[in-house]
């Protein structure tokens, strides 16, 4: 059912599991050989591996020639929409913004990419400077004194800072055992703490969508050893009492975490520092432009105020004035050590740097604004289409992002969230829902960032539209979706949950099944 | 210019008269009156203090490339220097793909729209599942180090104990990591090792080993570059005290070492770097963690796990397995936690596996095997140089120690470096009972000529000739 808005219809080459085109004896890549007098000194070298260590058989590797390589992955890529190729407000909370190629340049050449990590600090002195400038750059976004850029990615950053939080107390002698976080925060802002020893207590938001103070006044006491709170939230909507709560926290003596992973609504407009945190961190790969790469790698750039600084992950860069050199710094009194290999994912750093520095001060506060202004202009498109609302918050704008529902839509009509998600492919888009649980019901959460033309935004509103117009005419049509994407509906979930039906690699799929999904029986 | 005017090339709608049409559309007089919610005390109104920045990009281009030009990268010196992220020819069609925009830019999108970073997924843990022998191999983690926290941390679960034992001859910054990782609820004991061979002291093990012992985790190769020679021997001693065996590989070195199950692992982790990824300072890294198809393990996995699932049309779909164990649906009930990791890295080894296929990965080990061997019986040739200073076969990394040549390895390394080596990773500080040591590594990209000139040179800075 092709749509009648675009017309689109994604790559389906149909192509098999990477396995089913090995062909024995075919090579892809030769590697080069030990020279004959290398071999002639040392004998055969791997004789001397004792037998129980040796491999017996060779890895079970498809055997391909290294044109068939290419165009399997290349087919695989156009089956892929990365954000480069449509218009990706789709994915909120993920700040799916331009990734300027420029930016690549800087990571792909060898000057970066072939820098060991324990090289003598006086030939990386280039590297170690981006990552000091970004540091002072952070320092100022955030009103905070210290950044390390060691997390790989937001999550990592969270648990950087519960890792901090429990050396600080036990520095301090103070027990404290609980964490508090909000339903509408990063589902890893409850997850991370219970790693770390944590009890986890969720502080509900009201029907509005704001969370009270006097609901918070009931659960912080002199257990609380931190809040870790998402502002702006997953809505959008920014919380206006944010000081009051650090201020609640901070006298009964805990710490503030920010979780500001999507800061892009508010860069230059409002900061962690007079909202009173303690602690605060950015993802690079997010607000800072650094691509997503699929899913990582990412950074979270972990920032704190001077009264945390000892217990940063170790090393950070400093700069000695005299000398004029770079150097790494590992002399923190209380450092929780490490939580990552090394110093973090420097190509995120270095596109990172280079992205504000191609912006500048002015730049980036625009980007913010026009981040803002792009999500409320989407917001007005959107009120306008039957079968969708914008909870909480009403008659107020929002920041960088909208929480939509379509419960009226799925009360007319049937149709889900999902169903719409699956027919947004067939226009050649993204659609993302929510974080669990659904507190708002049949969800989709749309991020404009600073992106995207006006022009986009409207078609992105009008293939939202269409898909309401299709859900009210034909409900069973959007149900069945997709039909112009890389593969048809895949309807039986029980392959993924039912431990019996599962296959998580290509070997396991041998083992269960023989044929198309048939499963083996008897042997 | 008034710069607040100015059209920036990567936000369209910075064109001013575009902001009237469409604040006119919202109903709002301004901007600032997006920001309502923010109150008047919170709104930040002083200047950062951020460069202006270079607009221009061929501007931006000259900065950046004045900033990156003081570096002095590996590929313009000669380097030696290993420990866990290791100089490797990188294929250029691992670049290829993972530069590519759908790839490099796609990022959480569903199974049918990023049907091919799903199914590229799937068939990079497919192959490093046949390199390790396992079943079940997860989407990448952050690197090489959080796949073992994770696998200690998911054999406490499995076992129900919570003590783990590492060996002290471990990375110390993986040791960091796994130490902070397992804190506060899992005790991390130490097992020592042998001073001449570098392997783990097996009476040391036993001593240790007790029913609180979720897990006993080794490497091979080690940290020190050694096989660990007695891992039947660990794994037995695992297993009848009720404990797991989690091994670490580095899976380059799996065309000619073991898989780990062959000698009793239960879990399997590693560092993909190795396998097609540039080292980036130290910046390219994902982890895996492998295990058998069993539920009450597969359940215990913090990580996404792509499966295969078959659609009307008898095509290959795949979506996410057993979701409701992540943080993304059970959040403080969660398996640990997961996110954003290192997808890309993982689509990388992907394609990284695929080119070398079964021999190309056994003769990338056989010459490795082969040139590190010689490397080290070279620079054993050296008055004073003790090379291999293991007594221990070895993959890739060994030791050199220069306790006889009067020189330390600060020294040597400092005058390699006159000479544009970079030489091996100086030992004397985290390891110092291995006294004045360095540890080098030679792989793939070695040749005998390159070889030959580090021993020359490290001939002339001990000999003084």
């Amino acid at each position: 059912m092709s749509n009648k808005e675009t017309g689109f219809h994604q790559a389906r080459w149909n192509e098999p599991v990477i396995y089913d085109l090995s062909s024995p004896g075919e090579r892809g890549i030769l590697v080069p050989e030990a020279e004959e007098a290398i071999k002639e000194s040392v004998g055969d070298a791997s004789s001397r591996v004792p037998e129980g260590m040796k491999r017996r058989r060779a890895a079970v590797l498809p055997e391909m020639g290294q044109s068939r390589v290419l165009q399997h992955y290349l087919r695989l890529a156009q089956e892929t929409l990365g954000r480069d190729l449509n218009i990706d407000v789709g994915q909120g909370t993920c700040t799916m913004k331009y990734n300027p190629p420029i930016n690549e340049v800087f990571v792909t050449t060898p000057k970066l990419s072939a820098l060991h990590p324990l090289q003598d600090e006086q030939t990386v002195q280039g590297v170690l400077e981006i990552y000091y400038k970004l540091d002072r750059f952070m320092r100022e976004i955030s009103g905070l004194d210290r950044f390390s850029f060691q997390p790989g990615g937001g999550s990592h950053a969270i648990y950087a800072m519960a890792s901090m939080v429990r050396a600080y107390f036990e520095e301090r002698g103070e027990e404290r055992d609980e964490i508090v976080t909000t339903l509408f925060s990063h589902p890893s802002d409850a997850a991370v703490p219970r790693l770390k020893g944590y009890k986890v207590i969720i502080v509900p938001a009201e029907e509005d969508g704001f969370v009270r103070l006097s609901s918070l006044e009931e659960v912080i006491s002199e257990r609380t050893a931190a809040l870790f709170i998402t502002n702006p939230e997953d809505t959008g909507i920014f919380n206006p009492n944010i000081r009051k709560f650090t201020d609640l926290v901070h006298s009964f003596g805990g710490l503030c975490g920010y979780d500001q992973a999507n800061a892009n609504g508010i860069l230059g407009i409002t900061r962690a520092r007079e909202a009173g945190f303690d602690m605060s961190f950015f993802n690079l790969h997010k607000t800072f432009s650094s691509p997503h790469g699929c899913g990582g790698p990412g950074s979270g750039a972990i920032g704190v105020t001077d009264e945390l600084a000892a217990f940063l992950p170790v090393p950070l860069v400093d700069h000695d004035e005299e000398a004029d050199r770079y150097f790494l710094n590992y002399d923190l009194p209380h450092t929780i050590g490490k939580v990552k290999d090394y110093y973090g994912v420097i190509p995120a750093v270095v596109r990172a740097y280079a992205w504000i520095m191609s912006l500048g001060a002015d730049g980036l506060r625009q980007v913010a604004r026009i981040a803002v202004l792009n999500n409320n202009y989407l917001l007005s498109k959107m009120r306008k289409i039957k079968g969708v609302e914008a909870p909480f918050a009403p008659g107020r704008h929002r920041l960088e992002q909208v929480r939509y529902s379509w419960q009226r839509l799925t009360e007319d009509t049937g149709v889900l969230t999902t169903d719409i998600q699956r027919r947004v492919a067939d226009y050649g888009g993204h659609y993302w829902m929510s974080h669990e649980p659904w507190v708002v019901p049949q969800p989709v959460t749309l991020e404009p960032t600073e992106s995207y033309s006006k022009t986009e935004l409207d078609k992105y509103a009008s293939i939202m539209e269409s898909i309401s117009k299709e859900a009210y005419e034909e409900p069973e049509m959007v149900k069945g979706s997709p039909y112009n994407s890389t593969i048809g509906k895949m309807a039986d979930h029980s392959y993924l949950d039912d431990p019996q039906k599962w296959a998580i690699t290509w070997r396991a799929y041998k083992k269960k099944y023989s044929g198309y999904f048939e499963p083996r029986t008897g042997d | 210019m008034d710069k607040k005017k100015l059209v920036h090339p990567y936000i369209p709608n910075s064109v001013p008269q575009v902001q009237e049409e469409m604040l006119a559309a919202i109903g709002a007089g301004s901007v600032d009156e997006l920001y309502e919610l923010i109150p008047d005390e919170l709104l930040f109104k002083g200047e950062l203090d951020i460069p202006d920045g270079y607009l221009d990009e061929y501007s931006l281009r000259r900065h950046m490339d004045e900033l990156l030009a003081k570096n002095t990268p590996t590929s313009e010196r000669l380097s030696f220097l290993g420990g866990g992220c290791s100089p490797h020819y990188v294929p250029a069609i691992c670049d290829v793909i993972n530069s590519r925009s759908e790839f490099l830019t796609a990022y959480a999108g569903e199974p049918y729209e990023d049907h091919g970073r799903f199914q590229a997924l799937f068939e990079y843990a497919s192959m490093l599942a046949e390199l390790v022998e396992m079943d079940v191999v997860s989407v990448p983690t952050y690197d090489g180090s959080q796949a073992a926290a994770s696998a200690l941390r998911m054999a406490c679960r499995i076992t129900g104990r919570n003590a783990v034992i590492i060996p002290r001859s471990l990375n110390p910054d993986r040791a960091s990591i796994i130490k902070n990782y397992c804190y506060p609820q899992i005790e991390v004991l130490t097992v020592d090792y042998d001073k001449q061979t570098g392997s783990i002291d097996v009476a040391d093990l036993q001593d240790k080993l007790s029913d609180h012992i979720a897990a006993v985790y080794l490497e091979n190769p080690s940290f020190l570059g050694t096989i660990e020679t007695s891992s039947q021997e660990i794994s037995d001693l695992a297993h009848e005290n009720g404990a797991l065996c989690v091994v670490g590989v580095d899976p380059i070195s799996l065309g000619v070492l073991a898989p780990p199950p062959q000698y009793g692992a239960d879990l399997v982790c590693g560092e993909l770097q190795s396998l097609g990824i540039h080292m980036y300072y130290g910046g390219g890294r994902g982890g895996f963690i492998a295990s058998p198809d069993e539920e009450r393990i597969v359940s215990e996995f913090p990580t996404r796990l792509f499966g295969i699932v078959p659609t009307g049309d008898r095509a290959w779909g795949f979506g996410d397995v057993a979701w409701e164990r992540t943080s993304f649906a059970k959040r403080e009930d969660a398996k640990e936690y997961v996110g954003t990791m290192a997808a890309l890295w993982g689509i990388t080894a992907g394609v990284y596996l695929a080119l070398m296929g079964p021999q190309g990965m056994e003769d990338v080990g056989r010459t490795i095997m082969e040139r590190s061997a010689y490397a080290a019986s070279q620079l054993g040739k050296i008055e004073g140089v003790i090379s291999p200073a293991l007594n221990t076969p070895f993959f890739q990394e060994f030791i050199a120690n220069l306790d006889g040549t009067g020189k330390t390895a600060r020294e040597v390394n400092d005058a390699l470096l006159e000479m544009g080596i970079y030489g091996g990773i100086d030992l004397s500080k985290s390891f110092p009972k291995l006294g004045e040591s360095l540890m080098l590594c030679v792989t793939e990209v070695h040749t005998k000529q390159d070889i030959d000139r580090l021993v020359a040179s490290v001939r002339e800075i001990v000999e003084g000739r």
